[in-house]
């Protein structure tokens, strides 16, 4: 495999696990609990948005078939998605979108602040722009997990049956396979062993503060999401984003 | 011999300094520090901008606000260049413009762009409408990514903090 190739599977697995979890976000618009929260999911999307977007020029561009980060976004199947398992999974109630939102932003922020110092000058640019965003993200998705865990009996027992629930998808954000070797050999992804040290430590602090149990790191994990195998639930969510675009392809802003 | 009806670079600059931000219609696109460079390229002006947020809608009406306004003042040729790093801080925004936002009622960042004023603390921002420095946060994120939702505890008024990155 050559390495522009393996870059481009790691830029849509980039790419794409931010753009399903914005789409996911935004569907509380207009649903969230509290008009502040509502404000800081869609911006929180946004953000995520706009780092997919980055992300999937260049994977785009490195194909060199002429296709746009649009083209990409809303004309490929769900096999052909890259996105972390985690990214995809259903809102649930509160809790269950708080804790795979914190799960995701604390794996963001060390990923994206180790990308920043990529041998590759555009990875690195988009990395530091996006950490900047990202920092936010990690700060209140972990207020959230200590409110509601250190907080009345029910929101303790819902955050801590959501960690639970969410478990099983954030072992995936670790894991690694052929597509990393030669970039790590490269310079150009960081190798993922410092940064699961850093998430653990991470998580582990933030469920202490937050009187919740934090799950076994070794327990079952699933995986498959990054070469394409996915829940049922992606589908129903690809076909509410790309329908518009798949039946109107002329339609313009 | 075209060239020369061309304006110079600062007379650019001064077309750009009336440029407002769609979201904040009293500052210009350079005093928000988002035009990183300008440079002649024979009868082809290049322009170099920088996107505030990732995700930041705004972006790309700006491109067209700017085309526009050089297109107006005669320049016919121009090419926008996106570019990321180094990554917009709000440090970049200038006195005039801080200026501007606190008379708009829009607390300016406080403060410099630091992982400490990112992670740490929540700063003293004072009040756009009276000065005082009670003041409250009340959301992390406001109107657009780049605000947040205070409140201050003496007159009583909501306002918007422009935050720090």
């Amino acid at each position: 495999m050559t390495t522009q190739h393996a870059l481009t599977e790691y830029l849509l697995r980039l790419g794409d696990s931010n753009i399903i979890l914005a789409q996911r976000l935004c569907e509380w618009i207009g649903h969230a609990p509290v008009l502040e929260e509502e404000l800081a999911l869609g911006n929180v999307a946004l953000d995520l948005f706009g780092q997919a977007r980055s992300w999937l020029e260049y994977a785009a561009q490195l194909q060199g078939e002429g296709r746009s980060a649009d083209d990409l976004v809303f004309g490929r199947n769900e096999r052909e998605y890259r996105n972390l398992l985690i990214s995809e999974q259903s809102n649930g109630n509160y809790a269950d979108t708080l804790a795979r939102q914190y799960l995701f932003d604390a794996w963001h922020y060390y990923l994206l602040q180790a990308l920043q110092h990529s041998t590759d000058e555009q990875v690195a640019a988009i990395a530091a722009k996006g950490l900047k965003e990202v920092t936010y993200h990690l700060r209140r998705s972990s207020a959230w997990i200590k409110r509601l865990g250190d907080g009345t009996e029910e929101s303790h027992q819902k955050m801590q049956q959501a960690i639970d629930d969410i478990w099983t998808y954030s072992g995936e954000m670790m894991m690694t396979d052929a597509i990393d070797a030669p970039l790590v050999a490269a310079g150009i992804v960081p190798d993922m062993t410092a940064i699961t040290a850093q998430w653990q430590a991470h998580v582990s602090t933030t469920l202490t503060e937050a009187t919740l149990c934090c799950p076994a790191q070794d327990s079952y994990m699933q995986r498959g999401g990054k070469q394409g195998l996915h829940g049922e639930q992606l589908g129903f969510l690809l076909a509410e984003m790309q329908f518009l675009p798949r039946a109107y392809p002329d339609a313009v802003w | 011999m075209i060239r020369a009806q061309l304006p110079s670079l600062q007379g650019v600059w001064d077309i750009l300094d009336r440029v407002l931000d769609p979201e904040v219609p009293v500052v210009s696109v350079v005093e928000l520090g988002i035009i990183r460079d300008l440079e002649w390229q024979q009868q082809r002006l290049q322009v170099t901008l920088t996107p505030t947020y990732s995700g930041c809608p705004a972006t790309a009406f700006i491109e067209e606000e700017i085309l526009q306004a050089l297109h107006q003042a005669g320049i016919p040729d121009v090419q926008l260049r996106q570019q990321l790093a180094p990554a917009w801080t709000t440090d970049w925004i200038s006195e005039s413009g801080r200026n501007k936002l606190r008379d708009y009622g829009i607390a300016p960042p406080v403060g410099s762009a630091s992982k400490r004023s990112l992670l740490g603390e929540d700063p003293i921002v004072a009040c756009p409408q009276c000065g005082s420095e009670h003041t409250e946060r009340v959301s992390e994120f406001g109107s657009t990514a780049c605000k947040a939702l205070y409140r201050c505890t003496d007159c009583l008024e909501p306002f918007d903090y422009f935050k720090c990155i």
